[in-house]
């Protein structure tokens, strides 16, 4: 199990591995994204109350429980980059921030569209929208970080540092509904027991989850080789890996 | 003690330091954190006073009149405790209805009439189809009946 995860840290061995695997997140994610756009918007039977209005779930919880996961996962390589000085550990974190981002904007603007029919509004300051706005920041503070700083060794540091602090958000976005009176409405499919949703409307955000889950790994491994690439070059494993292809 | 040990508990105090800092701030803002205020918070004086607020509250069945003419709706809020009488001049998102979740934003008169410039609805958590909700009020209508 150690030299396992210890061999993927190295980034020539990195490099094989995930060129093997991109190809199936990629499938796999058109296929469950197809699929559950499908389900969502032809299949799944219309809301009691938003009728057709409701669809626009699809495309937002997934996108914001990505938000949230994007987050944990780049702190989580933040910190083993730090703990245990791993460059690709480093360049995880880093790959990981523009794509936690989009996904939170995403989050963000079907909410807000979703919103104004539904409350009346764009936009309120509750505590769940302020503190996924917050995330919005945190990335974007994340990535200006890395780019203010030349020195990769340096940046890698001082930008983990920020990931593993803004970490305290993520509680706060997931229990936000729970602790104050919010205007967003609590958690659906993750609540405890039995979810909160008809089964024929939960199964195909299920496969979009699934599919935008696939979505991320296969944009993930890809951004991580480029920065792979980006930081091994001159070095000799990759010159004969390239021309040996 | 290796200096990744060292690392690692650092980085453990940062995150409990962080984490505590936060929690603290977070509950002296709570007040200001807090959306709206129910009817018996209303009731019990606890939005303060002179300032505007919000109150949520679901839609009392029954207590919605229309005035002829103008925009003008009053409608009564509930906690199934409290109630606060709500009169509201504007147009009304979609989701308003009796027995919904509605959160509304003014000031209480010295009536204790709260007049609302903006009026919200609060969606539930729960998803489903029409079907499923028709069979759900027969079910509860036999067991009342």
């Amino acid at each position: 199990m150690w030299t396992w995860i210890h061999k993927l840290g190295s980034p020539p061995h990195f490099y094989r591995i995930s060129a093997r695997l991109t190809p199936w997140f990629s499938w796999a994610a058109l296929l469950l994204i197809v699929a559950g756009a499908y389900g969502g918007l032809y299949v799944a039977p219309a809301d009691y109350q938003q009728l057709d209005g409701f669809r626009i779930i699809y495309v937002h919880v997934p996108s914001a429980s990505l938000s949230l996961f994007i987050y944990v996962n780049m702190a989580l390589a933040a910190a083993v980059g730090l703990i245990w000085r791993i460059k690709l550990a480093h360049a995880v974190a880093a790959a990981c921030a523009p794509i936690g981002a989009s996904f939170t904007f995403l989050a963000l603007a079907t909410g807000s569209i979703w919103a104004k029919p539904m409350w009346g509004t764009w936009w309120v300051w509750d505590a769940r929208l302020t503190s996924e706005l917050v995330l919005l920041f945190l990335y974007f503070g994340y990535m200006a970080l890395r780019a203010a700083i030349d020195d990769d060794t340096r940046a890698d540091r001082a930008s983990a540092l920020l990931a593993i602090i803004g970490v305290i958000n993520v509680p706060i976005i997931k229990y936000s509904v729970e602790w104050w009176n919010t205007l967003h409405q609590p958690a659906t499919i993750s609540k405890m027991g039995k979810p909160s949703m008809d089964f024929d409307m939960l199964v195909w955000l299920l496969v979009m989850l699934a599919g935008f889950m696939c979505f991320f790994a296969a944009i993930l491994l890809t951004r991580v080789r480029a920065e792979v690439l980006l930081r091994s070059r001159g070095q000799k494993w990759l010159r004969n890996t390239v021309e040996g292809s | 003690m290796k200096s990744r040990h060292h690392r690692l508990i650092g980085i453990g105090l940062v995150l409990v330091g962080v984490g505590l800092g936060a929690t603290f701030l977070l509950r002296a803002m709570n007040e200001n954190i807090l959306f709206y205020y129910s009817p018996s918070q209303v009731a019990a004086g606890e939005p303060p006073e002179g300032r505007r607020f919000r109150v949520g509250g679901l839609v009392v069945p029954g207590s919605v009149q229309r005035e002829e003419g103008n925009l003008e709706v009053k409608f009564v809020l509930t906690d199934n405790a409290q109630t606060v009488a709500v009169v509201y001049s504007g147009i009304l998102p979609d989701l308003f209805r009796e027995g919904q979740g509605i959160i509304a934003h003014g000031e209480l008169t010295t009536a204790g009439v709260f007049t609302a410039d903006e009026v919200l609805a609060k969606h539930d958590e729960n998803y489903m189809p029409p079907e499923v909700e028709e069979s759900l009020k027969t079910v509860h209508g036999s067991k009342e009946t």
